[in-house]
């Protein structure tokens, strides 16, 4: 007699404790192993390259906080270079200082999400992620005080920022700059060199260098394979070339390398905060732009080192009030097309392990 | 993957846990605990300063989402517009603050209240004088420094953190 | 006969059930029963409380304390709020198996009571298999799992319930052998006996055994880090995914009177059960199986899950050689040394670390990717 089997089919999402967002994965399993996944996305989509078409270039703004929404200075800062580059708008040193400070504030508190969210994925139940979410909420302190929101900032404007930054914001980013690293030290202590953590972890959804190069990964998705590709360093925007800060990389490309460079990469942000909160120099925080941009006819890309990757704005101008055509590249769409390669022949718990490690956005992905 | 660090690891894990056993936790009890918002807060209604108001309608063209209508008439002996209908329809409004951004005449402002939530949809549209400022409808800082100065400090988890620690 | 062992007499000097009682054997059996309800009931209550609330001040978080003074009402709450609810079984479901389910996992769980000890002599039944009695009624409750698993007709559920079987099974063979380990001290089976025999607490004695049976009995009651079957960040909340109202009030009171359970065992058999200066027995009880079960949200709150090849690959490789080790270290010291326990406790301590140690630079954790 033989036995009849037929594959298991799961459906893991879109409503699903950590698939982060509505992400679906239809997974074929063999007993725990899976055997086939089908990554499934769209329920999020919003139409915002569309939408984006309709809106005056200032307009467009408050649609790009709602792209990655746990990075949205990065987003800011991406798209108002892409004006700016379009329509050639001058932008003031200090705008720029207080641009990066916004940057690598947001990469922290972005980055605390993500090894939050992979701690909370490996079932370290709650205590991580809450511990890092205290963290960010200092830092969300700071934003709105500085923007008045503590999610979507809308802060940034083609050639500056929207406001001068308020008297008592450098003082608390001074006593946030002496606090953070210690805390840091402190998550590494609770999990960094945990026995349960590293057997789950090491060698667990490898991401060779050639696969990550050919998926066009970027982020610490890329760093974590160990390729020193950095945008702040290969093609250093706004002021990053001034700074002094490593990049972080991994060896192998397994989850927990990508963990661990996202942790460096917060400290490394540290450096470079400390190093600009040093050299801020005074002026305006915005040059004189007029209320309704009309670049002239053409076309601009610029990418920044966003938390999650390369985020990139393709701008197309017909001199009018609003783009025509405003492509997003999104990092954590391009991450996220490894996932099947990766998740091949591991079990479930690491499925879901991989796939936290990779830090997706859904508002990014499905725009 | 061996057991390479004989539970040392997992030993500095719980150590960590237990510390904050005895920190202070972080937890705000919100109706009873309120924190003094950020003096920029984008609150979850729009004032409107009618004296200044010209009906320029500039914040109802910049507003991203549409949600600003504003209807004139024509003052032919004052030689100005008349503000007829002022109307927000906050349910639809990002309180992204490029309307307050854009006015020209310093006519509108974020309000500074955030427990704005209504029970009923027509609630969320208001008109007129609905908009006004008054006791209860502080203007928020935002865009407005000199306003801001006056508003009480922002409560930061950073300052509240550190003052309970050695 | 070990020196350990007391004198049989002089446990039949102090009974608490007076011989006179009226009614004899049936009013015993009576108030037991309701004692026993009651105090896993109330006990439960109590875990459900202390976790939470410890588990908070873990995270820097407050924890409960809505429902009257320091939230210690909030599991009544809780109890109140999941008997109004809805309940949904759904259309594909069996649905004898999925109301039967939490009644065959809660009750086998009551049962172990029987043989537990709150003090000297007050146990419902002081069965001479005593520890035999508890080994075979715990794994009832896996039935009840599964069934919980099958009759859902969700394959998250399906999923949960059968790791929750392959856990059972697996970690059924170390805890076993550990206990084992005690019952060669005592030469009893008795959990009153066991108890008795406790001049120094056998987590002295018997440290390596203490070690295989809590990690085993986390095991076996999917606490974390073994809580595969309900792994909330894998597949939702395993076996129970499709329960709601009060079969999952009864499936959340299992969980928690498991933990219960083995709180009391380690108790019984490694803490000295009962014994202790100055406090009553009852107190001393107590007390200790809070402070278990303190360390075991403790540990919940640290640490990450382990995966499903992991957690076997322990019972089988790391827990399994060492609790056969144990015993035949133990079989050896009661057979060569019977009277000497005071240099045995340094002795038994170095073993433990030693073996620890050296097991794990030998063993190797899961299989990894599987070529498919």
């Amino acid at each position: 007699m033989t036995l009849k089997t037929e594959p298991f089919v799961l459906n893991v999402g879109p409503q699903h404790p950590s698939t982060h967002g509505v992400f679906r994965m239809r997974a074929t399993l063999d007993g725990e192993v899976v055997v086939d996944i089908e990554p499934i996305f769209g329920y999020l989509h919003r139409g915002i390259e569309k939408l984006a078409e309709e809106r005056t270039y200032t307009g467009v703004i408050p649609l790009t906080d709602r792209l990655d929404y746990l990075s949205s200075m990065a987003n800011n800062l991406g798209y108002c270079l892409a004006v700016e580059k379009l329509a050639g708008i001058p932008v003031p040193e200090r705008a720029q200082y207080i641009r990066v400070i916004m940057a690598e504030l947001q990469r922290i508190a972005s980055h605390l999400i993500a090894v939050g969210a992979f701690l909370n994925d490996c079932g370290a139940f709650m205590t991580p992620i809450v511990y890092m979410i205290r963290e960010r909420e200092k830092i969300l302190d700071l934003f709105d005080m500085v923007c008045g929101q503590r999610l979507t900032y809308n802060y940034m404007r083609p050639g500056g920022v929207s406001q001068e930054i308020p008297d008592e914001f450098l003082p608390a980013l001074d006593k946030f700059l002496k606090q953070m690293p210690g805390w840091i030290d402190e998550y590494d202590q609770l999990l960094k060199e945990n026995e349960i953590l590293l057997a789950r972890s090491k060698g667990v959804g490898t991401l060779s260098q050639e696969l990550a190069i050919s998926i066009s990964a970027s982020g610490p998705v890329l760093r974590g394979s160990g390729i020193k590709w950095d945008i702040r360093r290969a093609d250093p925007y706004s002021i990053y070339e001034r700074f002094e800060f490593d990049i972080p990389t991994g060896t192998v490309g397994d989850c927990y390398d990508r963990y661990r460079v996202r942790v460096e990469e917060m400290r490394q942000s540290l450096r470079i905060l400390e190093q600009a909160r040093q050299q801020i120099p005074g002026g305006e925080f915005r040059s004189k732009v007029p209320h309704l941009i009309r670049p002239p006819v053409g076309e601009t890309y610029a990418h920044i080192e966003a938390p999650k990757g390369e985020l990139g704005f393709y701008l197309v101008s017909d001199n009018s009030i609003a783009p025509y055509r405003c492509h997003v590249r999104a990092p954590s769409l391009l991450n996220v097309t490894a996932l099947r390669d990766l998740m091949i022949g591991w079990k479930i718990a690491d499925l879901i392990l991989i796939f936290g490690s990779m830090d997706i956005c859904m508002g990014e992905i499905d725009r | 993957m061996k057991f390479e660090r004989y539970g040392i690891g997992i030993a500095k894990g719980l150590r960590v846990t237990f510390k904050h056993l005895f920190r202070r936790p972080v937890t705000v009890q919100y109706p009873e605990q309120k924190l003094h918002m950020s003096r920029r807060i984008r609150g979850n209604e729009l004032i409107w300063d009618k004296d200044k108001c010209t009906g320029c309608a500039t914040c109802a063209k910049t507003c991203p989402q549409g949600v600003i209508q504003v209807i004139t008439s024509v003052d032919a002996v004052e030689n100005k517009y008349v503000v007829e209908k002022f109307e927000v329809d906050t349910g639809y409004c990002i309180s992204c603050g490029l309307c307050i951004e854009a006015c020209p005449y310093e006519a509108l402002y974020m309000g500074y209240a955030y427990e704005r939530a209504k029970y009923r949809r027509e609630d969320v549209i208001q008109t007129n004088e609905q908009l006004l400022p008054s006791a209860d409808r502080l203007r928020s800082g935002y865009m407005y420094p000199e306003i801001a100065a006056q508003l009480p400090r922002q409560t930061l988890l950073l300052e509240r953190i550190t003052e309970e620690e050695e | 006969m070990m020196i350990f062992n007391p004198d049989p007499s002089s446990v039949r000097q102090m009974p608490t059930l007076a011989p006179d009682w009226p009614g004899g054997f049936w009013w015993h059996w009576l108030l037991f029963t309701v004692i026993i309800i009651a105090f896993v009931l109330l006990l439960v209550m109590g875990y459900i409380w202390l976790e939470r609330r410890a588990m908070g001040r873990m995270q820097a978080r407050l924890g409960p304390n809505r429902a009257g003074p320091f939230g210690l009402l909030q599991p009544v709450a809780d109890a109140l709020k999941v008997m109004l609810k809805e309940d949904i079984v759904p259309v594909n479901a069996d649905k004898i198996v999925h109301l039967l389910a939490p009644i065959i996992a809660f009750a086998p769980v009551l049962i172990i009571f029987a043989v537990v000890p709150f003090a000297n002599g007050a146990l419902l039944a002081d069965l001479n298999i005593g520890i035999v009695f508890v080994v075979a009624i715990s794994s009832i409750s896996t039935l009840g799992v599964f069934m919980a698993g099958w009759g859902s007709s969700n394959k998250y559920s399906l999923l949960g319930a059968m790791r929750n079987v392959a856990s059972v099974v697996s970690y059924e063979i170390p805890v076993v052998l550990s206990i084992a380990g005690v019952v060669l001290i005592t030469g009893s089976l008795s959990m009153n006996q066991i108890v008795l025999a406790q001049e120094i607490p056998f987590i002295l004695l018997q440290p390596l055994g203490f070690l295989i049976f809590f990690i085993g009995g986390c095991a076996e009651i999917n606490r974390s880090p073994f809580d595969l079957l309900e792994a909330d960040s894998e597949i939702v909340a395993g076996f129970h995914t499709e329960y709601s109202g009060m079969k999952f009030a009864m499936f959340y009171l299992v969980e928690y009177a498991e933990a219960l359970v083995i709180s009391a065992l380690i108790t019984t058999l490694f803490l000295g059960g009962w014994r202790g200066p100055i406090l009553p027995p009852w107190l001393w009880f107590l007390v200790k199986v809070m402070v278990v079960f303190f360390v075991m949200v403790w540990t919940r709150t640290t640490l990450p899950r382990v995966r499903i090849d992991q957690l076997m690959a322990l019972a089988w490789k790391f827990l399994f050689p060492l609790a056969l080790l144990n015993l035949f270290i133990t079989g050896i010291e009661i057979l060569a040394w019977p009277t000497a326990i005071a240099w045995l406790i340094p002795v038994n301590i170095a073993v433990m670390v030693i073996l620890v140690l050296l097991w794990s630079k030998l063993f190797k954790l899961g299989w990894g990717r599987v070529e498919v």
